[in-house]
């Protein structure tokens, strides 16, 4: 695919980042504000409520994180305009100013002194005011380079190794020299070709940063192990499988990478990167918090390998879907969007499944719902880096 | 046909590609770097997805994957033989 002319249409939006979708979100900023953001979400049809668990006596790092993710998910730019709620006004002003910062609209609401019925009627009639502004945006041309894709793969297995995961690493070549934004993360499951990245490091510092992260998680894993983590890493669908140790796992995810494309810099969690390039995120390889990472880093498209068959979808960012593995295509037709078992097969060569990710890729990006999306797949998993106080 | 996929002709492991294979069943392999094929006898039966050796490993030998070490045998397998959790274990954590 000849990808030098390649566009897309997208939103722009008022900072310049382009979306694919044109969500009107409902955010709460903790636990408690769950249910007057489902109520607003069910008053006003074309907005969407994104309940979570978390928000209350954090602090420090894991507080940074947990302000970072909601404020970068709504900062998104397939996300057009927000409405915050929170327990109380400090926190809740907190991520509605973070917003802010992008240009789009965005009003906050504290519910103590008020209770839910009243916050739900101001907050529903702001949510009315953003869905049907946001109804009369329209789509734009734009080159290629102002996509911004991530990959992470899931319930992975040996084909992952030979099928799915090189066919990202395919279109991730393809990408790269179009000055494409990419990323990929999942630091544990680095485990045993830790070098092989390390190696496709641009500079002496990005593979120092790199190593510093990836050592960082493995004093992690020691500190906490019980055992081998054998069942969690790899899982039990993974073991089902086929995959049998961290290490084979990994040289089996690290192939999303492709072979020609280095590793410009590394994120944090949540993170925006500064440029175009390939990043790395320091990340937990669970498929709902990674993507809900990589949604909060701004990335608008994302492409999803599985073996056996990982369900997950999220709420502002398309997942797409690739596997390798005959039997999940069979199985599990409606949750994969793009069919590359005849790689192993020999009947399609990697190229072309290349090429078929990234045709699913422009159309998802031109609108087309992705089947996580058409199956109301949207799972919103925080990060969490310690115990509350 | 192909049955089962092996990255690298220096692996010691292939992967099976096809549902149903069983013990004695005569397999066509193909090696996607080097683009060649190989025939392996099954001596186990093998899940899609699951690993057989296509070198003869000893206990405690090095099991190559992607041309990369992918942890070590506990027992000791014979070619075309199911490799997996009940004979290789991560050197690492």
């Amino acid at each position: 695919m000849n990808l030098s002319k390649a566009k897309f249409r997208g939103y722009k939006r008022e900072n310049g980042r382009i979306g694919v979708r044109n969500h009107v979100i409902i955010l709460p900023v903790d636990d408690l504000a769950n249910a007057a953001c489902e109520a607003v979400a069910n008053n006003i049809k074309g907005a969407m409520a994104l309940p979570h668990p978390y928000g209350r006596l954090q602090f420090g790092a894991d507080l940074e994180l947990h302000f970072r993710t909601l404020i970068g998910t709504g900062s998104n730019p397939n996300v057009a305009a927000v409405v915050v709620i929170g327990i109380e006004e400090e926190w809740t002003k907190r991520v509605v100013d973070g917003i802010a910062k992008t240009g789009k609209p965005v009003a906050g609401f504290g519910i103590e002194q008020h209770g839910d019925h009243d916050t739900i009627m101001r907050a529903s009639k702001a949510a009315k005011q953003y869905v049907q502004w946001a109804s009369e945006l329209r789509r734009e041309e734009r080159p290629l380079k102002d996509l911004w894709v991530s990959t992470k793969c899931g319930e992975s297995d040996t084909t992952s190794g030979c099928g799915s995961n090189p066919t990202v690493g395919n279109a991730f070549d393809k990408l790269y020299p179009h000055k494409v934004t990419l990323v990929f993360g999942e630091t544990t499951e680095i485990t045993g070709g830790e070098h092989l990245v390390a190696a496709r490091c641009r500079t002496p510092k990005v593979r120092d940063e790199f190593m510093a992260m990836f050592n960082r998680y493995q004093e992690v894993i020691d500190r906490h192990k019980t055992s081998d983590l054998m069942d969690s890493q790899p899982t039990k669908g993974n073991i089902l499988g086929g995959l049998t140790t961290i290490e084979e796992k990994a040289l089996g995810n690290i192939q999303k990478i492709g072979r020609k494309c280095l590793v410009d810099g590394v994120i944090d969690k949540a993170e925006v990167p500064t440029g175009p390039g390939l990043w790395f995120m320091d990340s937990s390889s669970a498929a709902a918090e990674m993507v809900t990472l990589l949604a909060a880093s701004g990335f608008v498209v994302h492409l999803f390998p599985t073996g056996q068959g990982n369900v997950i979808g999220n709420p502002i960012l398309p997942v797409i879907k690739l596997s390798a593995n005959p039997r999940t295509v069979r199985t599990m037709s409606e949750h994969i969007d793009v069919d590359v078992s005849g790689l192993l097969r020999r009947e399609m060569t990697p190229d072309e499944a290349g090429d078929a990710l990234l045709d699913c890729m422009f159309r998802t990006a031109n609108g087309r719902l992705t089947a996580a999306e058409a199956l109301g797949h949207r799972e919103f998993v925080l990060t969490r880096l310690y115990e509350s106080a | 046909m192909i049955h089962f996929v092996v990255h690298d002709e220096h692996d010691s492991v292939g992967v099976v590609v096809v549902e149903g294979v069983k013990s004695g069943q005569q397999l066509t392999g193909w090696i996607m770097d080097q683009d060649k094929e190989i025939k392996v006898r099954a001596q186990s039966d093998i899940p899609i997805g699951h690993k057989l050796a296509i070198q003869k490993l000893k206990e405690k030998d090095t099991v190559i994957k992607y041309g990369v070490d992918i942890g070590r045998t506990v027992a000791p397998i014979k070619v075309g033989e199911h490799a997996h959790v009940h004979n290789i274990k991560t050197k690492r954590w």
